[in-house]
């Protein structure tokens, strides 16, 4: 107690400090702290701006100082003198038609464009909440029926099209929605069989899955493309577009199973026990209780999935079907622009 | 004492009625079961009767007899007069040497772009993002392509770009000077293999030693002697010879020096970027995944930056690391399978070769599996051996 007393009575004020004052002004502190916080790191971010700098001059020179942006006819010699130092942008609007669309007879490209529309507006209504309703699978079945009747023809005065000349965007759209709109039920029904308890059941789910995740994608569009005939019963022929079709939904239904597995394990024990407890059959529990909780646990990696599915279409090329990628390659097969032109293939794809 | 021991109810007799979920059991397992069974009985009729109309022989027989078919690259000797299962043996190395090249490499940049993403230093961290978000968002094979394009549009071997004395990028693809090899040199590096094993050992003792009594042992003299002396002895002592042979311009070509051709050096770069990309991202999440207090407390212990690096940071990362980056891997070695693209002849070319040759589909494809399968299998099994290795050991 009588320690306290000798303290005095009010202690002198001690405000709190100033904070520190950035010399010069909030971008010189900005740089300082960001840019040039130590030795190493000015030297990295000079380096850095040098390379920078050099390759937005080289970029310069090449898309826009060097650049042809327009042939007149099919004279590609002013193409051909660039010898690489400049891009040939001619090709773009020259060949635009044949990217998008591929070898689909000239006059009709009007069916494939508005299929392409009808993609983008079904896509576009389906990522509305508003919309989710039952009738929306009713909208997609009609939708695909009427793209299918566009691309095909054959009625109503619209001349048939095989489907050797179909192309570009519309291929890339029909394989990368039709094997997902196929592939992720099938997905569902996998990671619900390598899950069951039945283990005939269980083992072939295993056997699916391992088989088709083991091997590249490449060896099964090779086997759809050159074994599927073999497998048929004579007479039967199914065209290539259908054939890469069915391999990549088994293809996109082994790896979304694993994800779909990987929210299925995420769930509590308690909510399938408690379904049981409820009398629920083993569809309802799934549908009503397990699969919307374990798909929303994985809805990330899903996209990372459909991404990662959606550039592996590219993969057609290989086995001769024209999707946009190869449309755009063979588009500057013409040797004027081939360097260039990889680089105008890139912005777009 | 009696102990009661629960008493198992009587088991309950079968009905046979779909609502006993045994007996629902086994009817759902017999006829998915027998679907999957007569699917496969109808398929494999079909291609039995397709093979005998198109007089296919099935076996495997027809890898003995002569492939005719050119092989541009490879390391080991070739020619079209050998026979398919060489060609396979050919396709296979070269799956392989993309492959563990490209796994390797990947491995490096992708760590350092990851760790470059988390750069103090804005512009190095924006840049590093910008590499990750166009590699991982373009199409693996549009890469490719482009890559390859570029090769073909590089100058012809006269004019070939020189960027440092005895390298070469030309449309020949990328030439390298090399040492030649011979059985002396091979004995060299074996002396430095069983050095650096016999080190690793050593090592391991000396800690646990450490972890005894507490006193530090220093590990430099046994590297010094196991992996610098050993094989330094073992090239004197069998005349070894290091010279470097740098490449020559002569007529057309390139003399001497190790090649890249312009195929594997495009698919080498495609996938090594593509996938290092990815590689990036899953160091970036696992040293990420490492609580800031865990390096804060080592610093505060006043150990060295290096050290909280290498036994603190890094260890705990690891583990989130190493199952996605096993994916990766595997990816990157089936994604190899691209190479039919450009023209370099991997396991999945000669395959489809051999099958436009001889017909023999079925056997084509299945060659494709089993070495996929056992690659994939390897390298599974060795991450998970890794995987075990450095989890967490808990009570």
């Amino acid at each position: 107690m009588s320690s306290v007393a000798h303290l005095p009575q009010d202690p002198l004020p001690i405000g709190p400090r100033p904070a520190p004052q950035a010399l010069g002004g909030q971008l010189t502190a900005w740089l300082r702290a960001n840019l040039f916080a130590s030795i190493p790191s000015s030297i990295m971010t000079l380096l850095l701006l040098f390379l920078l700098g050099k390759a937005c001059i080289g970029l310069w020179q090449w898309g826009i100082a060097n650049a042809v942006w327009i042939v007149s006819g099919n004279d590609s010699s002013a193409c051909r003198a660039l010898r690489g130092v400049g891009a040939c942008w001619a090709v773009v609007p020259e060949k635009y038609r044949f990217i998008l669309f591929g070898t689909y007879p000239f006059d009709e490209q009007w069916r494939p464009a508005l299929a392409v529309v009808i993609f983008i507006a079904l896509f576009a209504v389906s990522s509305r909440r508003s919309f989710w309703r039952k009738e929306l699978f009713l909208l997609w079945a009609a939708a695909l029926i009427v793209i299918g009747c566009l691309m095909w023809g054959g009625f109503l005065g619209l001349s048939f099209v095989t489907q050797d000349r179909w192309g570009g965007l519309p291929v890339t759209l029909i394989l990368a929605t039709f094997g997902l709109a196929f592939g992720f039920p099938l997905g569902i029904l996998v990671a619900l069989g390598r899950r069951s308890k039945l283990p005939a059941i269980r083992s072939l789910c295993v056997l699916y899955v391992e088989l088709i995740r083991g091997v590249p994608l490449i060896s099964l569009l090779f086997m759809a493309s050159v074994m599927f005939p073999l497998f048929m019963p004579d007479g039967v022929n199914i065209d290539k577009l259908l054939r890469a079709q069915i391999a990549f939904i088994l293809y996109a239904g082994a790896y979304l199973a694993e994800v779909v597995r990987g929210g299925l394990q995420a769930v509590p024990r308690g909510q399938y026990e408690a379904g049981d407890a409820l009398g629920l059959s083993y569809w309802q529990k799934h549908a009503l209780i397990v699969l919307p909780q374990a798909i929303r646990h994985v809805i990330p990696p899903l996209v990372n999935t459909f991404i990662a599915f959606f550039k592996d279409t590219s993969l057609v090329l290989i086995i001769g079907i024209f999707d946009l990628l190869t449309t755009a390659k063979t588009a500057i097969v013409d040797p004027a622009c081939s360097r260039s032109a990889s680089r105008s293939m890139s912005s777009s794809a | 004492m009696t102990t009661s021991t629960p008493k198992r109810p009587p088991a309950r007799p079968w009905r046979l009625s779909l609502s006993d979920p045994r007996v629902a059991g086994l009817f759902w397992q017999v006829l998915v079961v027998g679907i999957a069974v007569a699917v496969v009985a109808f398929l494999w009729s079909n291609a039995i009767h397709n093979l005998s109309v198109r007089r296919i022989s099935t076996g495997f027989a027809f890898l003995g007899r002569e492939a005719g078919m050119p092989i541009a690259d490879s390391w080991i000797d070739y020619t079209p007069k050998d026979t398919y299962l060489r060609a396979f043996i050919v396709g296979i190395v070269n799956t392989l040497r993309v492959a563990v090249i490209g796994i390797v490499l990947a491995t490096v940049i992708g760590t350092l772009v990851g760790i470059a993403r988390l750069s103090s230093n804005w512009l190095l961290a924006r840049l590093a993002a910008v590499y990750v978000e166009v590699l991982r968002d373009l199409p693996l094979l549009l890469q490719l392509l482009f890559w390859y394009v570029l090769m073909q549009g590089l100058p012809a071997a006269r004019q070939a770009w020189k960027p440092v004395e005895g390298v070469y990028l030309s449309n020949r693809g990328l030439i390298l000077p090399s040492v030649p090899l011979h059985e002396a040199n091979w004995w060299t590096i074996l002396a430095l293999v069983a050095g650096l094993i016999v080190f690793t050992f050593v090592r391991r003792r000396l800690i646990a030693q450490q972890m005894l009594d507490g006193r530090a042992r220093p590990a430099w003299p046994y590297a010094l002697g196991l992996v610098v002396a050993l094989p330094a002895l073992v090239s004197f002592l069998s005349g070894a010879s290091w010279s470097i042979t740098l490449p020559e311009l002569r007529g057309f070509n390139f003399v001497g020096g190790l090649t890249l051709a312009p195929e594997y050096f495009a698919l080498l770069i495609a996938l090594v970027t593509y996938t290092s990309a990815f590689i990036a991202e899953i160091v970036r999440s696992g040293i990420q995944a490492v609580p800031r207090g865990q390096s804060d407390a080592a610093k505060a212990l006043g150990l060295k930056r290096s050290f909280v690096l290498q036994h603190i940071v890094l260890p705990q990362a690891l583990r989130v690391i190493i199952p996605p980056m096993t994916s990766q891997y595997l990816n990157l070695t089936k994604n190899s399978s691209l190479a039919v693209a450009v023209g370099y002849q991997d396991i999945v070319s000669v395959a489809n070769t051999t099958l436009n040759q001889t017909g023999q589909a079925i056997e084509s494809i299945a060659l494709i599996m089993m070495v996929f399968l056992t690659i994939s299998l390897g390298i599974s099994l060795f991450m998970n051996w890794y995987n075990a290795r450095i989890a967490l050991v808990e009570r």
